[in-house]
């Protein structure tokens, strides 16, 4: 018995395989799939406020696979996964961003953008000043404000 | 519970309240704030952890729908393609906003005289210029003083840097010939009043763990405090209870512990913006005001203005600033004044955007269908995050009776207070205008060399400004309150912050929010003597 804001292994097991269907790995830019092991104990670490419509997804796309997504041929697990993204409304849309926005707070895939391993806070970025003679030209119009 | 009377009882410690309280603290009148949050903790905020823009779709959503914090109360939005967005606590929306800081201009003021169309307000700008200029001193105003097509301002710190986003917008902007100009923001780039300057953390909406941006909690807040205003947190306001002589006597509060509490008052002054102070009017029913308290005009609520938000936002192939900046930077007031040519009357100012954190950027591609599924992904990734450029065109919003607020009659909050309930159309001008908007964004990016073009019209979750709901006017058939912001109907209650709008402008209305609370709490101060005559 699965309480009703938890998931169950079959949802797990197809979190994993829609994930991998968003975002593979890649050895050309050296990134991990989202369905890696440690990306995805962090989704259900911190699925939080969404676990329950994260759950309502992956019941929809169950009925849509009618299986595990995994036991599918390719094409037909391609197909479900476009037919889930088109019919699964809001839950779905959840389900997407969640596996998105672990994807891309992992070190791996951060430091394979470029990205410093970091909070925003207490560093900080550094802003260059650019060129401040772009403003010349409207510097240079007259004071068109309207009268009233 | 019945407490000692106090002489100003102020509902609501955000824009408004903090400085309305700050301006009447010299009288030394025993000054009262209640607010339904409490103080902020920056340490707690977003920029603080590696989950930063996680953050955004759950605790820290500017969707008080969402967020769902005990401070927050529900609302019915359902209705209208716009959603409300806000922030409760100490500070208000002045936690949770961009920063942006324009003001309105002159002929705003007066739109019924200039373009035939709304109404005038009863005050004009120059009546508000000494508060927006006092205000602008205590928020901490960064910006560069000269814009041609903007009123005259001074503000005390220099503007933010363009960075890397600002040239390519300024480039094309001079292509097309059109106005730019750096964007008067209330983030400080300086040290200023004990404030440290930006160090750039981005995303400043969900609110600044540097203090560099201006919230009035810590700005005008202290101040106040210092000068003996109370502030009681955690008390949520269900309703201002009157007298036998149709004045206000105080107001039925639940403190944090949930106890019903009865606080009297000699004066009320609401700063509740435009959602929750018509929410409290109507609230505040009795035999003498059956319709809610100040409403013989039957206008508490109606008029709701959100400023429609058209944004329009391409890929170029240079680095952007991305989430390594404060959002904003530039504005452009070059279709801001009526030209009927254009099939619209009034206008719109254009607020620039420096890009996105790569969550926001995946999640908001992925869900515009440009940022496909499978092995495609990392190759398209890689060429829009980092990239990103946004022009929004805020469109002025003219007053329409049926937008309004109402009480949802099922909704509650956790106290049990009848939640409101927003009806919203886009009117027809509004569309042009927005069409126009999009147009003009495209030329725009288009000069940039921006590809991947997409659009929010609207943006769905722009609902910040909360207008007009309990306008201003010398008529009181007309209006809700008087031109100096008191009721026309109930002699000690004062209404201060957006609800007092006549029309909204095109711009961020925080700073004339603000002033206006100045202006009014000056002509109380003024009229001390004789305030309920």
């Amino acid at each position: 018995m699965t309480a009703a804001n938890e998931l169950t292994s079959a949802h797990r097991n197809d979190l994993r395989t829609v994930a991998a269907m968003i975002i593979p790995a890649s050895d050309g830019y050296k990134v991990p799939g989202a369905d890696d092991p440690a990306i995805q104990a962090d989704m259900l670490a911190t699925l939080g406020r969404d676990t329950a419509m994260v759950r309502q997804a992956l019941d929809h796309l169950a009925r849509l696979a009618g299986q595990p997504l995994a036991d599918l041929d390719a094409a037909r697990r391609d197909a479900v996964a476009r037919e889930f993204r088109a019919s699964g409304g809001e839950a779905a849309a959840v389900l997407v961003r969640v596996v998105l926005q672990c994807y891309y707070r992992d070190d791996r895939v951060l430091r394979s953008l470029g990205l410093e391993l970091r909070a925003p806070f207490p560093k900080g970025y550094t802003l260059e000043q650019g060129d401040w003679s772009l403003l010349d030209p409207v510097k240079a119009r007259p004071s068109t404000l309207r009268r009233a | 519970m019945k407490h000692d009377p106090v002489d100003v009882l102020i509902i609501g410690a955000g824009a408004s309240g903090a400085a309305v309280a700050w301006s009447l603290a010299e009288t030394k009148m025993h000054i009262l704030c209640l607010d339904q949050g409490g103080w902020m903790n920056p340490s707690e905020y977003p920029s603080t952890g590696r989950d930063w823009e996680a953050k955004f779709y759950g605790d820290w959503s500017t969707s008080p729908n969402i967020r769902g914090r005990p401070e927050d109360y529900p609302i019915n939005d359902d209705n209208s393609p716009i959603k409300v967005v806000n922030f409760n606590g100490i500070g208000g929306s002045t936690v949770m906003y961009t920063a942006h800081w324009p003001r309105l201009h002159p002929s705003d003021f007066k739109v019924k005289t200039l373009d035939g169309v709304a109404d005038d307000w009863p005050i004009d700008y120059d009546a508000l210029t000494p508060f927006f200029e006092e205000n602008d001193r205590m928020m901490g105003v960064s910006g560069l003083s000269g814009d041609p097509r903007s009123p005259l301002t001074h503000p005390p710190m220099p503007p933010q840097p363009l960075g890397l986003s600002g040239p390519l917008i300024g480039n094309a902007m001079n292509k097309l010939g059109w106005h730019w100009w750096p964007s008067d923001t209330t983030v400080a780039t300086m040290d200023y009043e004990g404030r440290a300057r930006c160090i750039n953390l981005g995303h400043c909406t969900p609110a600044c763990a540097q203090g560099a941006k201006a919230s009035t909690d810590i700005t005008y807040w202290p101040h106040a405090i210092r000068a003996g205003v109370e502030v009681k947190t955690h008390c949520r306001v269900r309703e201002i209870l009157t007298n036998e002589d149709g004045m206000a006597s105080g107001v039925v509060y639940y403190d944090k512990d949930g106890v019903e509490q009865f606080q009297p008052a000699e004066v009320v002054i609401i700063a509740c913006n435009g959602v929750g102070t018509p929410r409290l009017l109507l609230n505040s029913v009795s035999g003498r005001f059956p319709n809610g308290l100040a409403n013989s005009s039957g206008l508490v609520g109606k008029n709701l203005m959100f400023h429609p938000y058209a944004q329009i936002y391409g890929f170029v192939k240079e680095p952007t600033d991305s989430n390594r900046a404060p959002p904003t930077c530039l504005w452009s007031k070059e279709f801001y004044d009526t030209d009927r040519s254009r099939g619209f009357v009034r206008g719109y100012g254009i607020q620039f955007g420096r890009g996105a954190g790569p969550v926001f950027e995946a999640v908001a591609s992925e869900q515009k269908g440009i940022l496909p599924w499978g092995a495609d992904h990392h190759r398209v990734f890689r060429k829009l995050n980092g990239h990103r450029l946004a022009v929004s065109a805020i469109c002025e919003d003219l007053p329409e009776e049926h937008n309004r607020v109402t009480l949802d009659p099922v909704l509650k909050d956790g106290h049990g207070i009848p939640a409101p309930k927003i009806d919203y159309t886009i009117s027809e001008n509004s569309r042009k205008m927005m069409e126009h908007g999009l147009a003009r964004g495209r030329e725009i990016l288009e000069a940039a060399g921006a590809t991947d073009i997409c659009i929010n019209n609207p943006i769905p979750w722009g609902g910040w400004h909360l207008l007009g709901t309990a306008r201003m006017g010398a008529d009181p058939a007309r209006s809700v309150v008087n031109e100096w912001g008191r009721s026309h109907d109930v002699k000690n209650l004062f209404i201060v912050d957006g609800s007092v709008f006549v029309t909204s402008g095109g711009v961020n209305p925080t700073s004339t929010i603000q002033a206006i609370a100045l202006y009014v709490a000056d002509q109380m101060k003024q009229r001390l003597a004789n305030l309920f005559d």
